[in-house]
């Protein structure tokens, strides 16, 4: 692990700070900002390397002390095996607590159903949404960037939400300086969203710098995939394959991790952490739009579940 | 990018700028070739912008739509509000707020400038120097942004002569430094066809400066800390209450100016108690000192009573607390703001009640006249405003401190953010805005 406050090269300044220092310090602030402010947030926490980072920030944030908020996970009863057991396993070493919101109890219950694709993330709206309403969480941190998708490269750190959930882009509250403004009526609650200035490969330098562990599925490894739609999406009881597609091994990793239906796996040898940076730096593809199908439905898809309460 | 090494790249610095350009003044053209050039747009973003144009009946794909994010924007082919872009070169790592140009511009230019160390302001070579310049400069300057870069764009359009570049430069120049921006860069660029954003011009031999692209690489992002006023903003006190910390009582904030040190005497505003900082931890690693804008915890020799909100700051250079407050505003709401007016001060990690107690004057940003005693102020709206607050404050002059001299105003009832607000005198320049003869204001 690097030195955690090192002057950044080519400037003339000694004060100046590395662009990761920067980011993380945002970050621990934007923490704070929202321990000070809220009475209930919980973090999103899917064991995905965004949310694993905002954790990870969080524990710097309020060191020696633990985190103060718990955790939320809405499991699309699709997930990685190896993504739920980490996710367990962090909560566990934390002492945190976990609050799970389940697509299949929806599914199971008749409230929501089973689309003809097989893509449950547009489900996890309704589960998400009305755990925030019954938990009454009134700020809750989510692990979105900005340079994720450009409806993305519009949402402000503090995002407010209506009291069914919905972002309206047209009447944000403009955000000035680092001064955040977390006011919100009973029943709105605020989204926040303290990676908004990262990209993937400051995620991915960041991890590497802390020596954060990972879910495996994000190093390459054999695994039995199926194409489908331009992706190596993994076999499995939630659906796949159907009919004409067949099943491979493949040396492959994840990018991006969530719902198996529609994240796609892409061809790596890449093992250790430095050869994934590398070989993102070199990539010509986004990760949305090399790894999720859902992004690919409408020009609009990221923008139009975000204003119905989507992550 | 080239493959390098983890270390080299995050030794890299970060630098937050904002552009400001009329509708057909090829902001989105020239944001789109920045993107472009420096190889940050992937290829299926190209592929979507290719798709989306071929549906629009388009021939070669539209890059705006790089930058269009929302639904609306797109069918409408305006930008509604400000968005933020990332992109990296192996020097330097860049936030770009990319401020719209249409009807709400003043609004969001002070929203992407308030946390820009950089404006790149855009000019077309055929019109030279209009009053959108003058408003942007006059915001640029407003807002303390450190570096302004006039680009003078379509110089293809000019036939790139020297002489139509040298007199806007002059013009601009001349025009910026009497509103007191400290440092101007003038380049002449065409964005369309590429020249001098990422790659130097071979149509332009007579110019000798940096690229666009260049110069944001090298541009120094902070100043010398040693002359700042130091201070840190207590966010959250930070109380284990384990076995293994019993006692530890720590005061989290990240720094807004200047550097605290181990064994410094400080005092807590607005209590005003005095006592010694015992320790620094950088986010779990104690440290001897510690500057801006690092997230810090700070530990206090003596157990006093300390909460968010407070301001600590050294004893040898504390700011006065007023209740009085005089600024200039840039209201940010559509419903107006008007003397009488109750509302919320946010002011670093504080927030009070206060009352718009006058307005004494309204700026317009074309000419820098005053409208004295405009009785509001409508969205979009630039002037002077005193407020009353209930408790006091310890404000900085917003030329001092742009994070301890900065406020925003709030809507008690529904939570709005109002106004956004600048401590103390409006222009560095001497004379242009002068509203108080009397001299009742501020007094640093």
């Amino acid at each position: 692990m690097t030195t955690v406050a090192t002057a950044a090269e080519g400037t003339d300044s000694p004060y100046a700070l590395s662009h990761l220092d920067a980011l993380e310090s945002e970050g621990v602030h934007i923490f704070r900002e929202v321990a000070g402010e809220f009475e209930n947030p919980v973090i999103l926490f899917s064991g995905g390397k965004d949310s694993i980072v905002m954790l990870h920030l969080a524990l710097k944030a309020f060191a020696p002390a633990a985190v103060p908020f718990s955790l939320l996970h809405v499991d699309t009863g699709h997930n990685f095996p190896e993504v739920l057991e980490y996710r367990d396993r962090t909560v566990e070493k934390h002492g945190l607590r976990l609050h799970v919101a389940s697509v299949q109890d929806y599914i199971d219950r008749g409230v929501l159903k089973e689309r003809a694709d097989g893509t449950r993330n547009p489900l996890q709206t309704l589960p998400l949404t009305e755990k925030i309403q019954s938990e009454r969480f009134d700020a809750v941190f989510g692990g979105g960037r900005r340079d994720e998708e450009k409806a993305r490269a519009k949402e402000r750190v503090f995002s407010l939400r209506d009291e069914f959930s919905q972002w309206d882009p047209r009447r944000q509250r403009p955000e000035l300086w680092n001064l955040y403004n977390g006011r919100h009526a009973p029943g709105e609650h605020v989204r926040v969203f303290p990676l908004s200035n990262w990209t993937e490969l400051d995620v991915w330098q960041y991890i590497a710098r802390e020596g954060i562990e990972l879910p495996q599925i994000y190093f390459a490894h054999e695994r039995e995939v199926f194409a489908r739609n331009g992706m190596w999406l993994t076999a499995g009881e939630w659906g796949g394959p159907k009919d004409g597609e067949s099943v491979e091994k493949r040396l492959v990793r994840y990018r991006t991790v969530g719902d198996m239906s529609c994240t796609g796996a892409v061809d790596s040898d890449a093992r250790t952490l430095d050869a994934v940076i590398t070989e993102i730096a070199a990539s010509r593809l986004t990760e949305r739009g090399a790894t999720r199908a859902d992004d690919k439905l409408s020009e609009a898809a990221m923008e139009d579940r975000k204003r119905e309460g989507y992550f | 990018m080239s493959t390098t090494t983890t270390e080299a790249l995050s030794a890299t610095t970060l630098l937050r700028f904002a552009t400001a350009g009329s509708v057909d003044d090829g902001k989105s053209t020239l944001v789109g070739r920045l993107l472009h050039d420096s190889k940050s747009v992937l290829t299926d973003q190209l592929e979507a912008v290719e798709r989306a144009s071929a549906s629009r009946g388009q021939e070669g794909p539209d890059l705006a739509l790089l930058t269009d994010g929302l639904r609306a924007e797109r069918e409408q082919g305006i930008t509604i509000d400000v968005a933020y872009r990332y992109f990296a070169t192996p020097r330097r790592r860049f936030i770009l707020a990319d401020t719209p140009g249409h009807v709400q511009y003043t609004r969001n230019m002070v929203t992407g400038a308030s946390t820009a160390e950089l404006t790149v302001i855009l000019v077309d070579a055929r019109n030279g120097v209009v009053e959108q310049t003058r408003r942007h400069a006059a915001i640029a300057a407003l807002l303390r942004v450190p570096h302004a870069v006039l680009a003078v764009n379509k110089m293809d359009l000019v036939d790139y002569e020297e002489s139509v570049f040298a007199a806007i430069a002059e013009e601009f120049t001349a025009y910026a430094t009497e509103l007191g921006v400290p440092e101007v860069t003038a380049i002449p660029i065409s964005a369309l066809a590429g020249d001098n954003v990422v790659d130097p011009s071979a149509n332009m031999d007579w110019y000798g400066g940096p690229t666009v692209l260049e110069h944001l690489e090298t541009v120094p992002v902070s100043h010398d800390l040693a002359h700042c006023h130091a201070r840190l903003p207590v966010q959250y006190v930070i109380r284990p209450q384990t076995a293994e910390h019993p006692d530890y009582r720590g005061y989290a904030g990240q720094i807004a100016a200047g550097t605290f040190r181990v064994g410094e005497e400080v005092t807590i505003l607005p209590s005003g108690r005095t006592t010694r900082i015992a320790g620094i931890d950088l986010l779990g690693r104690p440290v001897d000192v510690a500057w801006t804008t690092q997230s810090v915890t700070v530990l206090l020799e003596d157990d006093i009573d300390v909460s968010r909100g407070d301001l600590i700051v050294p004893t040898k250079d504390a700011p006065a607390t007023t209740q009085d407050v005089e600024a200039t505003v840039c209201h940010v709401a559509d419903a107006p703001l008007t003397v009488g007016h109750r509302v919320l001060l946010k002011h670093g990690t504080r927030t009070v009640k206060a009352i718009v107690k006058d307005i004494p004057s309204r700026l317009t940003l074309d000419d820098l006249s005053l409208h004295p005693h405009p009785g509001q102020l409508v969205a979009n709206d630039i002037g002077r405003v005193k407020i009353r607050t209930a408790e006091p404050l310890p404000v900085d002059s917003y030329a001092d401190s742009r994070r301890t001299g900065s406020f925003i105003l709030i809507d008690p009832s529904d939570g709005t953010t109002l106004t956004a607000g600048m401590v103390g005198e409006s222009f560095a320049a001497p004379e242009p805005v002068k509203d108080d003869p009397d001299g009742d204001g501020w007094d640093f």
